[in-house]
């Protein structure tokens, strides 16, 4: 579900989040309208009430694990994490973590990529948040929660900045909620590209 | 070897009474990635909270009046500890990235590895001339990646006020290869 849709409509932070945020056309190719959040890391204000709207959703739900889709989930993950007193737990690309890992497999436009979680990291039974910047197709996300649920967590939501307007009302990907800030914007000019997602 | 300074640091390595619960925070992994090195986990402080939590509070106390206005951590784990620390001291936060990650106008810098080189990028126009910055990592070896981030903001002139790193590999020699750049870390 937006935002919008839960308490949060008319909530000018809200517009000010999707302001601050810069689209890129044809990145990393033709059709993809990307969006770019490094703009919204410089703006503090946004970058602020961005956390702030999930710290105020997440911190009376009993999380204790707020994991991370790298490397964009590294950024919006933590400072929820440090708010609501969770762990926070890194989900990486093959070979990066150096101890036991888990592996979940995803299947990309081209082939297949992999997601990795320490052993260890999450216990069975704990609630776990999982943060990323943007959902489209929700493989990734998919992923994560399936690496998750292998451990026995529970995943009470998924919270991503940005996300594609299917997620409205109470769509779910594996039976776990979303929860989304913003849609995606297309350029400035009056077009109907689609954002290629 | 200096003197404690009145913050209590000694030869730019923090002391307080919550580091040694940071330092039994991290993990150290043999052999990873690869035979005869010890890497130095830092997932494991990061389940932490508390000891996660006095990780960024040392870094907020030191910089927060000092006029930073960016703080650029390093692809991938400076991602995790830079932003707490930019919202906390109310600055902004650039991601120096490698090399066909960010979607806009970038600038480069290469730097050498043991073996070829590597490249780090940053958004044009994410920083301007004149701001002061803090770049931050999660370790400092042989400080060549984080060169390579204080000569990508200097090109732009921006001011490197100083290198902040949660471990420092002082074997390695980074400090040295910073040169008269400060580094700040909390384990060394």
């Amino acid at each position: 579900m937006f935002a919008e849709e839960n308490g949060l409509h008319g909530d000018p932070r809200i517009k000010a989040i999707s302001d601050a945020i810069r689209v890129v056309p044809h990145f990393p190719k033709q059709g993809i309208m990307f969006q770019d959040i490094t703009t919204l890391l410089l703006d503090q204000k946004a970058f602020r009430y961005t956390i702030d709207i999930f710290v105020d959703r997440y911190r009376d739900k009993n999380i204790s694990v707020v994991a991370g889709v790298e490397a964009r989930g590294f950024i919006f993950g933590p400072p929820i994490a440090l708010a609501i007193g969770a762990k926070f737990v890194p989900l990486r690309k093959p070979r990066k973590l150096p101890g036991e890992v888990i592996s979940e497999a995803y299947v990309l436009e081209y082939g297949t990529d992999c997601l990795e979680m320490h052993v260890g990291a999450v216990q069975a039974g704990e609630s776990v948040l999982i943060v990323d910047d943007l959902v489209a197709t929700g493989g990734t996300l998919s992923a994560a929660i399936r690496l998750l649920e292998r451990v026995g967590a529970e995943v009470v939501e998924c919270a991503c900045v940005i996300g594609l307007p299917l997620v409205k009302g109470n769509w779910r990907l594996n039976g776990v909620p979303l929860y989304v800030l913003v849609e995606p914007r297309l350029d400035d000019k009056d077009n109907h590209e689609e954002c290629g997602l | 070897m200096a003197a404690p300074t009145s913050d209590g640091n000694r030869d730019g390595v923090a002391k307080d009474d919550r580091i040694p619960r940071i330092t039994s925070a991290i993990r150290v992994i043999p052999d990873f990635p690869k035979p005869g090195i010890l890497f130095q986990d830092i997932t494991t402080l990061l389940l932490d909270p508390v000891a996660f939590k006095d990780t960024i509070d040392l870094f907020v106390e030191r910089y927060r009046d000092k006029d930073i206005s960016v703080v650029a951590g390093v692809e991938a784990r400076g991602f995790i500890f830079g932003p707490p620390i930019a919202l906390a001291i109310g600055a902004k936060f650039v991601p120096m990235r490698k090399p066909n990650k960010l979607p806009g106008a970038v600038i480069s810098e290469e730097y050498s590895l043991e073996y070829g080189t590597d490249k780090i990028e940053m958004h044009v126009g994410a920083v301007q001339e004149g701001e002061r910055a803090l770049v931050i990592d999660d370790l400092i070896a042989t400080g060549g990646t984080l060169c390579a981030a204080i000569n990508l903001l200097e090109r732009v002139g921006v001011k490197v006020v100083e290198c902040a790193c949660v471990i420092e590999l002082p074997d390695l020699k980074g400090r040295v290869r910073l040169g008269d750049k400060p580094l700040y870390v909390l384990v060394s």
